[in-house]
């Protein structure tokens, strides 16, 4: 017996899945252009799946900011907040954020994963609840794991089953925490966020909203769907990312709530890991700033996953629900989920594989990432490799035309 | 296989059934995992199930000591007994 043969079987299922062309999990890209192209395999390849939602990777300002900030203040901060301080632009940063959510309190992490696994293991312990959507992404799950709280799952996106958990623990003393996302990362639908919140003030209980993909793409001014559905009032706790619209990465999460700051000397995410680089944190803040000032963004990228969404359910694919940025073509199976993975890569287009049990449903996915940098040109060509590929595996009706070019 | 003369394993059974698409038999020794193929998304969907057939609120940090049906049925049992 040795320590891995636990995972044999996920050994064998990966090696099955290589087999068939490429390594979904683990694509190396010769060379990254823009935002939205690649070099992978000697050939230029369109990016269809970085969640680089406003496409600021390559924001010149927020280069020439990190650039500055490696010059001025070194590679890495080489330790955490609690013991070796916050540089000037980590305090920057967390006022930033605060002000952009309107709220009082914001605390920045090393990662969006580390956000979630610190937040909701520190916010409710023993004899508490941590009520969650049962599509959660998992550093939801991590986090419950790591908290002593009781965690109760239930059915994604329905309020009534939501309030029915909460009723059958009415009389059991504790908190309750809500957890919920803004846009789910597998096929993109947004969660009923009014309703949900109408159950929290009724049943009572607290309530956090993961942003982590909705932060600049939902609500007039880019706070998420809590802003889209007019409910930030009724949102205790928002977490998010800079990893996706931010074009970095490192986590946060805000609140109105008296006390947070305290999270800072219990929250073992938070405290024993090093704090973001200076050249992170830099570009995270112009970053910020441009997604403040330029809403012409979100209005492009809306556009764009409209016209991809559109176009994919136009050829015959199957799509989610909603059009959102992530748009998820659900396949019939697992076979010709990579093979159509694997064609569309040999023709330019890389997008990401995701499979059961990382999916809804259990059926495999091919999930899609729209950008605001994404031309016009980009999603036809997209659209028409689809086509193409779609058809040459049968997947999509050939006789099926699409109506508008 | 005998029998399933115990309420809680065959509203186990059932849920077990209708999350997996499958009809499965289960009895105290069933092992969830081995037997029924059940993996940790499932699981915790079948958790869900059984708790709406009982009422009850099923913490999945509980589920940490279930390996068979007659873990899961005494849990369920005992959690039941405490409401």
């Amino acid at each position: 017996m040795g320590l891995f043969d636990k995972h044999l079987a996920y050994r064998d299922a990966y090696q099955a899945i290589r087999q068939a062309g490429a390594d979904p999990f683990n694509v190396r890209l010769d060379s990254v252009i823009s935002p939205t192209e690649g070099m992978i395999n000697g050939r230029p390849t369109i990016l269809l799946g970085t969640n680089n939602y406003l496409g600021l990777t390559f924001d010149p300002e927020a280069i020439a900011a990190s650039v500055k900030a490696v010059q001025e203040r070194g590679t890495g901060t080489t330790g955490s907040r609690i013991a070796n301080g916050s540089f000037e632009a980590h305090v920057e940063l967390e006022t930033a954020l605060a002000k952009f959510y309107r709220r009082k309190h914001a605390m920045v992490f090393t990662t969006g994963y580390q956000a979630n696994l610190g937040v909701l293991s520190t916010l409710v312990g023993r004899g508490d609840h941590l009520i969650l959507d049962a599509d959660s992404h998992a550093s939801i799950y991590d986090g419950s794991r790591l908290g002593h709280a009781e965690v109760i799952r239930f059915r994604h996106n329905d309020p009534e089953d939501l309030y029915k958990r909460l009723r059958r623990m009415k009389d059991v003393p504790g908190e309750r925490l809500i957890v919920v996302e803004g846009i789910y990362s597998m096929i993109g639908d947004t969660a009923p966020l009014k309703e949900i919140a109408a159950v929290k003030r009724e049943m009572g209980g607290y309530l956090l909203v993961d942003e982590a993909h909705s932060m600049g793409v939902l609500g007039q001014n880019g706070r998420g769907l809590a802003e889209q559905e007019g409910v930030e009032d009724d949102v205790d706790f928002v977490v998010g990312t800079f990893s996706k619209s931010l074009g970095a990465i490192g986590g946060f999460c805000v609140s109105n709530l008296d006390d947070f700051e305290v999270m800072r000397v219990v929250c073992r995410p938070y405290m024993f890991t090093a704090s973001l680089p200076p050249a992170v944190v830099s570009s995270t803040l112009v970053a910020l700033k441009r997604l403040e000032e330029t809403p012409e963004l979100r209005h492009r990228l809306m556009a764009n996953a409209r016209r991809l969404y559109d176009g994919l359910a136009e050829l015959g694919f199957q799509t989610g629900p909603t059009a959102s940025p992530i748009v998820a073509i659900t396949m019939p199976d697992q076979e010709s989920a990579i093979g159509m993975w694997n064609m569309l890569l040999q023709n330019g287009v890389y997008l990401n594989l995701a499979l059961p049990p990382a999916t809804p449903d259990s059926r495999p996915l091919l999930r899609t990432s729209v950008s605001a940098a994404h031309t016009d040109e980009q999603i036809e060509k997209v659209l028409s490799v689809f086509a193409e590929v779609g058809a040459a595996l049968g997947i999509i009706d050939t006789q099926r035309k699409r109506v508008s070019a | 296989m005998k029998a399933v003369t115990d309420l809680t394993l065959r509203e186990i059974g059932i849920a077990a059934s209708s999350v997996l698409g499958r009809t499965v038999e289960v009895a105290d020794e069933t092992h969830i995992g081995r037997d029924l193929q059940v993996d940790s998304l499932a699981l915790m969907n079948i958790i869900m199930e059984l708790e709406d057939a009982f009422d009850i609120s099923i913490p999945l940090d509980r589920l940490a000591s279930v390996e068979t049906a007659g873990d899961l049925s005494n849990l369920i049992k005992d959690l039941r007994n405490k409401g």
